[in-house]
């Protein structure tokens, strides 16, 4: 039923990596490690404590999901992207919607604009909050995780009861939004706007001034603003160090353009930085909930689209801003009801590319640190 | 104290024979060992994919699995009796799940979270790399459907699975009664 693996049976097999010296010590961490998130498999030579490299071995939850895009239709194969980068569902999902539109021509309502733009901040709160109480516990604060899971479930709920699905919503469709807003979705989204301005000066208090994670953070992984862009990074990751690349203000799609939000850019280039710039954007995001809950346009929330959508024959590729940075998606098509070939530009991917670099020179008790401030979902490298 | 009988299986196995002084309590060492078993199982930290998310919402404050016994989730197999399959397997990840599971320490018992988990769910056609199913690895005794299942399905399913080794059901004790049968 399933081949081994070289990589995991038999690694003292495997020929010794360059540079490897007699003091030199080879250990795995991962595929099933608390601190990878996921199943990522680390392979690190030490000197000591000192990392001399870091290879990241993937595949670990490779589901093919670009291949089996190719056989499903252009409504279809939007649920498969739920399924990536999960913590940031919705703008997976916009970014395919988009894409498809692009190739189809057809305008969104403004209604349905506004709803896409304000889940997907929403989406982005949910996302940080959930790294924030990840990261903290990585570097061993426990309490972090339960508080940040309590503002989760309110979006949680505000989620469920539109969409119909806590975690992987689905919810945006070519042409629009799968189903109107919840009459609820107001009022709630409200609710959670006082309860959660309150709660995030609590997370500062509670950790970002924190005296053991700042001195865990600070001057720790450092990457320069060259490094970031030649390893093409971006998202929080990037904006530490520096380098502008929030897709919501350089190619702005839906209706980013008329809103009023910062991009939060960091120089101090360490897992601090990345820290702040998360920090931050939640209260960027929640200042576009607040602009936009009263203003939701009436009208209609899906565009009127045939039943098969057939994409004419071209290339098509649109990108969005998810939580972890630039996601891309590459729709080559043939004329047909399916695609020809699907690429998505997931951000985790490049960003673990910098990993290597990152952690060189480090502790490997920072590592853990590294990787919880670069904010990896493990589906989302792999696809 | 002995807990009253009839709350729906909870409560301590055996009969109580009153005696002017009190009672004394009838029962078997198995289903003593099998009650203590299911009510402190420690699950494994294992989250492949979304499944994790909604594990890791079941272990926070709101559904709160430490009101079953669960709270003490480990990092190590070693230490685990419950490993809840919470994702996609994949090819490449099936033998390291195979070897996670060798490595707990009997009795050990398995959830299946989620459609993935159960039969490759969503990822049943038209991939190349999914396990359809992980019970073409490893023995399951609860499947969760859902993708991913709520909190409270998970609860449900822990809970199925308390009953489960309560009655002597779950594949690992049948296997240890009958030592000739393999799974």
């Amino acid at each position: 039923m399933y081949r081994q693996t070289e990589i995991i049976s038999d690694l003292s097999k495997t020929p010794p990596s360059e540079g490897l010296e007699g003091a030199d010590m080879i250990i795995n961490i991962g595929p099933q490690h608390p601190a990878t998130h996921g199943v990522l498999h680390l392979v690190i030579t030490l000197n000591g404590e000192t990392i001399k490299k870091v290879e990241p071995h993937l595949g670990y939850i490779h589901r093919s999901i670009e291949k089996m895009c190719e056989s499903l239709s252009y409504r279809q194969f939007i649920y498969a992207t739920s399924r990536m980068d999960y913590l940031s569902s919705h703008i997976n999902n916009h970014g395919c919607a988009l894409c498809v539109e692009k190739g189809l021509q057809i305008e969104i309502p403004a209604r349905a604009q506004v709803i896409r733009v304000l889940m997907d901040e929403l989406t982005r709160i949910a996302s940080h909050t959930l790294w924030w109480g990840a990261m903290a516990m990585d570097v061993g604060a426990l309490t972090p995780f339960f508080l940040a899971f309590r503002e989760r479930e309110m979006i949680n709920d505000i989620m469920e009861e539109t969409c119909g699905a806590r975690l992987t919503m689905n919810y945006m469709v070519p042409g629009g939004v799968m189903f109107d807003l919840h009459p609820n979705f107001q009022k709630k989204v409200k609710e959670f706007i006082t309860h959660f301005k309150n709660k995030i000066d609590e997370y500062d208090e509670l950790v970002t001034d924190n005296v053991i994670f700042r001195n865990r953070t600070e001057n720790v992984g450092v990457i320069s603003k060259e490094d970031a862009i030649s390893y093409g990074m971006s998202g929080p990751s990037a904006r530490a160090s520096g380098v502008q690349c929030d897709i919501r203000k350089l190619y702005p799609y839906e209706i980013y353009n008329q809103l009023q939000f910062e991009e939060i850019i960091e120089t101090g280039c360490d897992s601090f930085a990345r820290y702040l710039v998360r920090m931050k954007e939640m209260r960027q995001s929640l200042s576009i909930v607040e602009q936009l809950i009263d203003n939701i346009p009436d009208g209609e929330f899906q565009a009127k689209t045939k039943a098969v959508l057939k994409l004419p024959k071209g290339e098509f590729y649109s990108r969005v801003e998810t939580a972890r940075g630039e996601f891309g998606v590459y729709i080559v098509s043939e004329g047909g009801t399916t695609p020809y070939r699907i690429k998505f530009r997931s951000p985790g991917f490049s960003n673990l590319s910098s990993l290597d670099h990152i952690a060189r020179g480090s502790k490997i008790g920072d590592l853990v640190a590294i990787m919880g401030t670069l904010d990896f979902v493990i589906p989302d490298i792999d696809r | 104290m002995i807990p009253p009988s009839g709350d729906g299986g909870a409560s301590f196995p055996g009969d109580v024979h009153p005696t002017p002084s009190g009672g004394i309590l009838v029962s078997k060492l198995d289903d003593v060992i099998n009650w203590a078993r299911s009510n402190s199982l420690w699950p494994l930290v294992f989250g492949t994919s979304c499944c994790a998310i909604e594990m890791m919402s079941t272990a926070s404050a709101k559904y709160d699995w430490s009101r079953f016994g669960f709270e003490v989730a480990r990092a190590t197999p070693r230490q685990a009796d419950v490993i809840i399959i919470a994702g996609t397997i994949v090819n490449k990840m099936a033998p390291v799940l195979k070897r996670l599971y060798d490595q707990m320490a009997d009795p050990k018992y398995v959830i299946a979270m989620g459609a993935c988990a159960t039969s490759g769910g969503p990822f049943f056609y038209n991939t190349y790399s999914v396990v359809k199913g992980t019970d073409h690895v490893i023995p399951v005794d609860v499947y969760i459907a859902g993708c991913p299942p709520r909190p409270e399905a998970l609860l449900h399913a822990m809970i199925s699975l308390q009953e489960k080794i309560k009655k002597g059901l779950t594949r690992e004790q049948i296997k240890m009664q009958k030592p000739e049968q393999s799974f």
